[in-house]
């Protein structure tokens, strides 16, 4: 059935289709619709789950561990400084192999604060061991949500999922989304039946202390796993696509990349923009192509070289930057390369929420016909930057 | 199989330091709830000691997360028992005063304004035991810690006890109390009690630490018995805000109880100090109503 | 999978932490016992075992020797002896 919604009750609607027992979250804009309408649900009984108004965002995580680790489905949502906040939780919650999903809807981190879209708090949790994914539009955040529990809750993975949307982007953006029935959900996704939990009938200790005899090699079982992650999520997506009719989840999306000679490489909803870009540069006679990148944890590091080992010019823009070096997918792209490399340009842009719009990606290419670069800032108000110390008066 | 590992549902393996008076009250709490109990302990001396991997010394059900969420994820899990209809199995948080009283306020807060049917235990050894006897929010007036060391200047720490009893207590729950492992009888009442509440309740319990108090493994629980006596450590019970029963006791002077403690050791040779000491023990058995004949 | 450090319960009892007795132990001399209970009430090991009315034994290869249960005995019937 085909409603026209904004990103977050697209979210909303794919959470309540998953019956999870426990949703806990803490208000955070642009987060605040998805739970908004979850608790909506749950009033007018159309979502049986136990819904805790947490005191903070680390007390949300914790709240949702504890479901999990008692063997009830769990959902919560969160951005930015809320998901910086619970990142110890979060930390905690890839340790103890629990298979949470988490929608983050993107935003930029203080200070200054700043309510509007990037990715630095996403990409802050990337070393986390939690697998993460990056939305194009509201259909793939709607449909993403059952395929992440389904993965998450595979027996030989137990690993959460945290899904990125862009917040007001995407969280406050109306788009069309077809919302399947129960029955087809039921058939695709059972019910959660975790190998572990905490059961009065089978008492077991959970989350003991680790020395260093027996840690290195907990971290190294969930670098095993997410390796095996990169193979199961393509089956996933394919079950979803013959149980719904449409495309499942993946770990990247080519468009227009096999004749190109150019690729951009990015993430997220300017990835739409993108698109729309290349049919016009396309038009104009430069060969061009987008990568998408879908799976950011754990890294498609072989779907990536096989897409753009050889390509001319690669421009990887990215809402990220590691301050200190280069964006953050910059640099896990370069270090795919060793000989015989693509000309590889990285660009930071839209941080804060600055729009990406067409002048920003024609500028991109400008600046790459001048020389390689590796962390170009695009659309940077120079003008302000003008004076040492800026106080406005 | 020993009896004694069949007796209990916290047993003999762990590796708490010789007399913890911390293993006695851990113990004593789940026996007394019985085996349908699940736990939620926060990262402190009596989580790493009973659950060095692969060791765990628990019987039922039992998980540790971080330092200051015990609340949280106790709150997660009974959240997820009601979500599946099962009645009757009691979800209790564990912590220590640090974990209680500083890091852990704000999640413990939440639990109780929230309502949820969890036991809170606070394990009070009176300052941050596990990482090297550092002062906490509970760590009581004058006492020497690592970090409020007695010198010539300081007299150990400088602030009075947190008051957590009476914070929770303000929140108008159906119980909160203190006990004492020195009077195990009564912490068994109290605790048998708080399970037949629905509703959050927090049993702050005196737990005597002869590491980091400084004292010999025989005498926990004779130190234990002396804190109450003295009016230190008033054992209290609050219902719905109301304080509504108090361990009445037959005064001793806070000197028999400080005597044994290396880390009240400096207050022996000041006298001005020790005084100010014994008008916090006095200004708790007015404001109590503490004395009276000791009742056993 | 090897993951998130999971334990049976009990699994403790493979620490056989009565070598950690140095000075003393506790010697019950079953004279005169009560069978009031409280040294096993109260024992931080939790390994005083009942095994008859009015009669209580420790399990040596977990007493790490505190002395509480010579402490809290009301008939003085259990002594802290050097440890051999």
């Amino acid at each position: 059935m085909k409603k026209f919604l904004e990103g977050s009750h697209a979210v909303a609607e794919a959470v309540k289709l998953c019956k999870p027992g426990v949703i806990s979250a803490y208000p955070i804009t642009p987060q605040t619709h998805i739970v908004e309408r979850l608790a909506e649900f749950i009033s007018n009984g159309e979502l049986n789950a136990q819904f805790v108004n947490v005191e903070s965002e680390h007390s949300a995580a914790s709240v949702v561990l504890g479901a999990e680790a008692a063997g009830v489905r769990a959902f919560t949502a969160t951005s930015s400084q809320g998901l910086i906040l619970m990142s110890e939780v979060l930390f905690n919650i890839a340790g103890l192999r629990l298979p949470l999903v988490l929608v983050c809807a993107n935003r930029a981190l203080s200070s200054p604060i700043n309510i509007w879209n990037d990715h630095q708090d996403a990409v802050a949790l990337r070393d986390s061991g939690w697998i993460q994914f990056f939305v194009e539009n509201n259909q793939e955040v709607h449909d993403f949500i059952y395929q992440a529990y389904r993965l998450a809750e595979n027996p030989k993975i137990m690993l959460p999922v945290m899904i990125n949307m862009d917040g007001y982007i995407l969280t406050h953006g109306m788009e069309p989304v077809d919302i399947p029935s129960p029955t087809e959900v039921d058939k695709f996704l059972p019910p959660y039946n975790p190998p572990y939990k905490l059961d009065v009938d089978n008492p077991l200790s959970m989350g003991l202390l680790g020395d260093p005899t027996v840690y290195l090699e907990t971290r190294y079982a969930i670098q095993k796993t997410l390796e095996d992650v990169l193979k199961i999520i393509p089956e996933v997506g394919k079950e979803f696509e013959s149980i719904f009719k449409r495309k499942g989840i993946d770990l990247v999306e080519k468009y227009k990349i096999d004749d190109a000679e150019n690729v951009i490489v990015a993430m997220g909803s300017v990835c739409g923009t993108i698109k729309d870009f290349v049919d016009k540069k396309r038009k104009e006679g430069l060969s061009l192509g987008l990568l998408k990148i879908i799976t950011y944890r754990p890294f498609p590091k072989e779907e990536i070289f096989n897409s753009l080992k050889d390509k001319r010019d690669i421009f990887v823009l990215e809402k990220a930057i590691s301050l200190g070096n280069e964006g953050p997918l910059y640099t896990e792209i370069k270090s795919l390369f060793n000989a015989k490399p693509p000309n590889i340009f990285g660009f930071i842009a839209g941080l804060g929420g600055r729009d990406v719009t067409f002048n920003t990606l024609e500028k991109m290419l400008e600046v790459a016909k001048k020389g390689k670069v590796r962390s170009y800032f695009l659309d940077v108000n120079y003008s302000l930057l003008k004076e040492e110390f800026f106080i406005y008066e | 199989m020993s009896d004694h590992f069949k007796d209990h549902l916290f047993v003999s393996g762990h590796t708490a330091c010789s007399g913890c008076g911390q293993a006695i009250a851990a113990r004593l709490v789940v026996d007394s709830l019985g085996k349908d109990t699940i736990v939620c302990n926060a990262t402190g001396c009596l989580e790493v000691f009973s659950t060095k991997c692969p060791q765990s010394s628990w019987c039922i059900p039992w998980i540790h997360s971080l330092f200051e969420n015990a609340a949280a994820v106790a709150s997660g899990i009974e959240a997820a028992l009601k979500y599946l209809g099962k009645k009757n199995i009691k979800v209790c948080a564990f912590a220590g005063d640090g974990g209680t009283s500083d890091i852990g306020l704000q999640a413990l807060s939440g639990m109780l304004e929230r309502g949820h049917d969890v036991l809170f235990c606070c394990f009070d050894n009176e300052a941050y035991m596990n990482t090297g006897i550092q002062r906490s929010g509970l760590t009581p007036y004058e006492a020497s810690t690592t970090t409020s060391p007695a010198g010539k200047i300081w007299q150990g720490n400088w602030r009075p006890k947190k008051p957590v009893v009476e914070i929770c207590a303000a929140h108008f729950i159906p119980y909160a109390a203190s006990a004492s492992v020195g009077f195990p009888q009564d912490l068994q009442r109290k605790i048998k009690k708080a399970a037949s509440i629905s509703g959050p309740k927090y049993i702050q319990i005196h737990c005597p630490c002869p590491l980091g108090w400084g004292f010999d493994s025989s005498l926990t629980l004779e130190i234990a018995k002396n804190a109450v006596l003295s009016g230190l450590y008033p054992l209290v019970e609050y219902e719905y805000g109301k304080l509504t029963k108090v361990f009445k006791i037959s005064k001793k002077p806070v000197i028999e109880y400080i005597k044994p403690q290396r880390r009240f050791r400096h207050l022996l040779k000041d006298e001005k100090a020790l005084k100010k000491l014994q008008e916090v023990a006095d200004k708790n058995i007015e404001y109590y109503g503490l004395e009276k004949e000791v009742e056993k | 999978m090897f993951g998130p450090l999971v334990a049976k319960p009990g699994s403790s009892k493979n620490n056989q932490t009565g070598s950690w007795r140095m000075l003393k132990k506790p010697k019950f001399l079953h004279k005169n016992c009560v069978g009031c209970g409280m040294c096993k009430l109260i024992c931080p090991e939790a390994c005083i075992d009942k095994k008859d009315k009015n009669f209580y034994e420790p399990d040596y290869s977990y007493c790490k020797g505190c002395g509480l249960c010579s402490y809290v005995c009301p008939k003085k019937d259990i002594i802290m002896v050097e440890e051999e």
